[in-house]
């Protein structure tokens, strides 16, 4: 199993590793005793570091240049630990190391607490989607082993990784220097109860085993090698998810072609009859196809994947020249290679200093971003929701692999009319000089949509204006708007026709985009918005964000609100709440996005 | 549902398979280095499943003419046996001129660097005369192609020594060979440099992740022939890691068949013992094997 091993700079991983492998027997004793021996020699104290600092320069520069492996066996089974290097210089070398790893140790100084790189490595790991991410707080002895130590950092950091979607499995106390709670329970520790690190890697769950999974088959090549008398033609690759046997219906995407599997080759096996995820695969079919390397082999029974031009993506950016628009560059994609544009960027964040942005027009070095891409032809590929495997990519620029990305959403094939509305709007818009953020900061607040919901009666109305005179008097840049008003102004073309309603709905989105593109907080009221409407809004109104209140009864299900507030509820105590809620969005909007 | 378990070892071979695959689509004059050692015929072994039998990749190898004739005698039974495309070359002006140890007047990295690592980049830039196998004659002749390799299959593993522990799958290098260590291409999941600037060439690695023991494992497993230096054949020693004969020396051991191997290796008795500890060049260079490395050395 791949573990990799991340953290801020000086917090101890390194430590933490070497003390790992001192204590499951896995180094070969010469060199414990060989570096135990040079510090002697060199008149400097024994660190459990020292064992991988392997490289002269490293050790000169007293950080971890690049991700390290080493191997280690506990009594229930084998590891790869990625040791990670802190260092922002090194970014690519922390992501390259945590691509590979299925779990994550996150450690963390217990006196230093929650650093940069503690936050940015947060971030890489929900955004290289690893869930199982264990926290160590390293360095207990130096807090004489006080448990509110831990537990406040514990507390403090839960909250943060809260807004990235990722709860750590556990949290361990540990001194990696002298071994409390690696191997063994630390009776320094008496008030932690939980597993040792040992433990909690022994319990992280191995890679989802695939084999349930959709078939999914990246053709790498097709074989013929006619040379050496062989006239099997083979169409070779991994399979990634699901498993086939022969004589199974295929097809292969994005051609739509279909055939027959014939037989599986291999070398040197007993003959087989069917393959299953992870392994390397080759197979013979009953119809001569012209197929090409990128293509993805499904099952003709089973659901397909998607095909399309258009893509909607996380990517972070690690090339030395910036992701620009229009540029093209080479996307790989499973084991296709398209030409691709950088289409669009609705938000970044910069990794280095975690400033969030939504008006930036390219992708430095380190930054992250939710972007539109679009390929020269269509590919073959799934969400990353769907097939995590087939789900992500990397962009190549002037031979460097600049980039690294999961797939979100296929903005091409059964895009709706809405969709296309707005891709189109985004494409044409105009900026100013001033963008968003300069507002923003300028104002001294984010922008926001704020929508009232809630049945007929509730009192929402009132609430909102209420808000509005609260956050007015506090000087902020706020606008309550009553959407009775536009029957008689912005939608008197319409009347009042049921057939209508889709048009009224957009045209409050394209509002809401517009004022909150001014730097506006926004605040309107709808009786009884459903699901689907809320939707509307908030795809309209993007990039920008929409926050949702429902007072009373509402009518949403699958979208639930941002802030409930129970019908007959005081007015001021409901503005407090408000006040409440927006404190913490903003508090967010400074310090985590 | 049909379960399909995989175990390490399985783990290993389909990750290799699918380097060596991902390399020989991408790279147009590609090579792979056979120093005829376990871990290089594991990779050959590992090419015969990745392409179904065939090795469709030439296999190089640099001889120092200090090679144990084994060596050389079991090379040249597998190319025919196997009908690999094999290529050797050599740095012979060095030979010529004894500009070699122990007999002329130099120490074993300078050797190194004059027999290995300059032969080898000669030979892979096309600067020197390259020799094929010429299979209906059964002999070496010289290659007419003086086309330079810009992909270079090697058997390097990350558990050997520090340097080779930070090496990624598809590694570039400059027109000088060298690695720059501290600037290395990301590797995102299953997504390898594969595209590289004229002038310089790629080192790709499927091995990096598979140990000593892996390796003997696998061996035994797939009863892949090896040359008969690795085994005790009587005398109470057997080669660990294979050189040149002045630098490279047995240790004690009675293991010899592939099991036995690998049961020394489980029970310990060569844990405090680096595998390369029989090669004298590697005490020389200081850093371990890296000034070799950072020139060019596998």
């Amino acid at each position: 199993m791949n573990i990799v091993i991340i953290g801020h700079v000086d917090h101890g991983k390194s430590t933490v590793i070497g003390r790992l492998l001192a204590d499951t027997g896995s180094l070969p004793e010469g060199r414990l005793e060989s570096v135990k021996e040079s510090c002697r020699r060199n008149a400097k104290p024994f660190e459990y570091a020292f064992l991988l600092d392997a490289l002269k320069d490293e050790q000169s520069q007293g950080i971890t240049i690049d991700t390290a492996r080493c191997f280690f066996r506990s009594d229930f089974r084998d590891y790869i630990i990625i040791d990670a290097p802190g260092h922002i210089e090194f970014l690519k070398n922390m992501i390259t190391g945590a691509s590979r790893a299925e779990a994550a140790l996150l450690v963390i100084d217990a006196r230093e607490g929650i650093q940069e790189n503690s936050k940015r490595h947060g971030h890489m790991a929900a955004m290289l989607g690893i869930r199982q991410v264990t926290v160590l707080v390293n360095k207990m002895d130096l807090v004489d082993y006080r448990e509110e130590v831990f537990s406040d950092l514990r507390d403090e950091y839960t909250a943060y990784l809260r807004h990235l979607d990722l709860t750590p499995l556990s949290f361990i106390p540990v001194s990696a220097r002298d071994g409390e709670n690696i191997a063994e329970h630390s009776l320094r520790m008496p008030w932690y109860s939980g597993h040792t690190v040992l433990r909690q890697l022994d319990l992280f769950r191995s890679a989802e085993d695939a084999s349930g999974a959709h078939f999914r088959f990246p053709v790498q090549d097709i074989y013929k090698f006619t040379g050496s008398n062989d006239d099997r033609r083979i169409v070779a690759g991994t399979v990634l998810a699901g498993s086939i046997e022969v004589g199974e219906n295929v097809v292969f995407q994005p051609s739509g072609k279909q055939s027959v599997i014939r037989s599986v080759e291999s070398f040197n096996t007993p003959s087989k009859r069917s393959a299953g995820a992870g392994q390397a695969a080759g197979f013979t079919l009953e119809t001569q196809l012209y197929i090409r390397p990128g293509e993805i082999m499904l099952k003709v029974s089973e659901p397909s994947c998607e095909v399309g031009s258009r893509f909607r993506a996380n990517v972070f950016w690690l090339g030395r020249a910036p992701l620009v628009k229009g540029r093209e560059y080479k996307l790989k994609v499973g084991t296709a290679r398209v030409a691709v544009k950088l289409a669009e960027i609705n938000n970044t964040l910069d990794s280095s200093d975690l400033v969030f942005s939504r008006s930036k027009q390219q992708l430095d070095c380190r930054d992250v971003g939710e972007c539109i891409f679009e390929t020269v032809r269509p590919v073959a590929f799934d969400t990353v929701s769907t097939n995590e495997a087939t789900g992500r990519f990397v962009v190549v620029d002037n031979y460097e692999i600049a980039g690294g990305g999961i797939i979100l959403e296929n903005l091409s094939s059964g895009q709706t009319p809405l969709q296309r509305h707005i891709s189109e709007r985004e494409r044409h818009w105009e900026y100013g000089m001033v963008r968003l953020s300069e507002r923003e900061h300028a104002n001294g607040h984010r922008a926001k949509f704020i929508l009232f919901t809630g049945s007929r009666g509730s009192g929402k109305r009132s609430l909102a204006k209420q808000l509005e005179q609260e956050l007015f008097s506090r000087k902020l840049h706020v606008y309550y708007l009553g959407l009775a008003a536009l029957e008689h102004g912005l939608d008197a073309d319409l009347g009042y026709h049921e057939d209508h309603a889709d048009e009224r709905l957009r045209r409050i989105g394209e509002l809401a985009r517009i004022l909150t593109d001014t730097g506006l907080i926004f605040i309107a009221v709808a009786d009884d918005a459903d699901d689907y409407a809320i939707e509307v809004l908030r795809q309209l109104n993007a990039p920008n964000e929409v926050l949702v209140v429902a007072v009373g009864d509402h009518l949403l299900s699958r979208f639930s609100p941002d802030l409930q507030i129970p019908a007959g509820t005081d007015d001021s105590a409901a503005v407090e709440r408000l006040n409440g809620m927006l404190a913490t969005r903003e508090i967010i909007a400074d310090y985590h996005i | 549902m049909k379960t399909y378990h995989m175990d390490h070892l399985d783990r290993l071979e389909s990750q290799s398979i699918y380097i060596l695959r991902e390399a020989y689509r991408e790279f147009k004059s590609l090579c792979m280095l056979w120093s005829i050692g376990k871990d290089s015929t594991v990779l050959l072994w590992l090419a015969r499943k990745a392409f179904f039998g065939h090795v469709p990749i030439p296999l190089v190898h640099i001889d120092t003419r200090y090679k144990i004739p084994e060596m050389i005698e079991y090379r040249d039974r597998v190319a025919i046996e196997w009908n690999l495309n094999m290529i050797y070359g050599e740095n012979r002006d060095a030979i010529e001129e004894k500009r070699t140890f122990p007999d002329g007047n130099t120490d074993r990295i300078t050797c190194c660097r004059h027999l290995k690592s300059e032969a080898l980049k000669k030979t892979l830039s096309g600067q020197w005369p390259r020799f094929r196998m010429d299979h209906s004659l059964r002999k070496y002749v010289p290659d007419e192609s003086r086309t330079p390799y810009t992909g270079v299959i090697a058997g390097v593993r990350a558990d050997e020594e520090g340097s080779r522990s930070k090496e990624r799958y598809f590694s570039p290098r400059d027109s000088e060979n060298s690695w720059d260590v501290g600037d290395q291409p990301p590797e995102f999941w299953n997504q390898f440099k594969t595209d590289f600037a004229p002038g310089t060439h790629v080192r790709i690695h499927p091995l990096l992740d598979w140990t000593e023991l892996n390796v003997w494992e696998y061996i035994g497993r797939e009863n892949i022939p090896l040359v008969s230096l690795y085994f005790n054949r009587g005398n109470g020693t057997r080669y660990r890691s294979l050189g040149c004969f002045p630098c490279t020396t047995p240790i004690e051991s009675e293991a010899a068949t592939v099991s036995e191997i690998i049961a020394e290796l489980a029970d310990g008795r060569l844990s405090s013992v680096a595998e390369r500890s029989g090669r004298a060049q590697d005490r020389e260079d200081g850093g371990g094997l890296e000034t070799l490395r950072r020139d060019g050395y596998m």
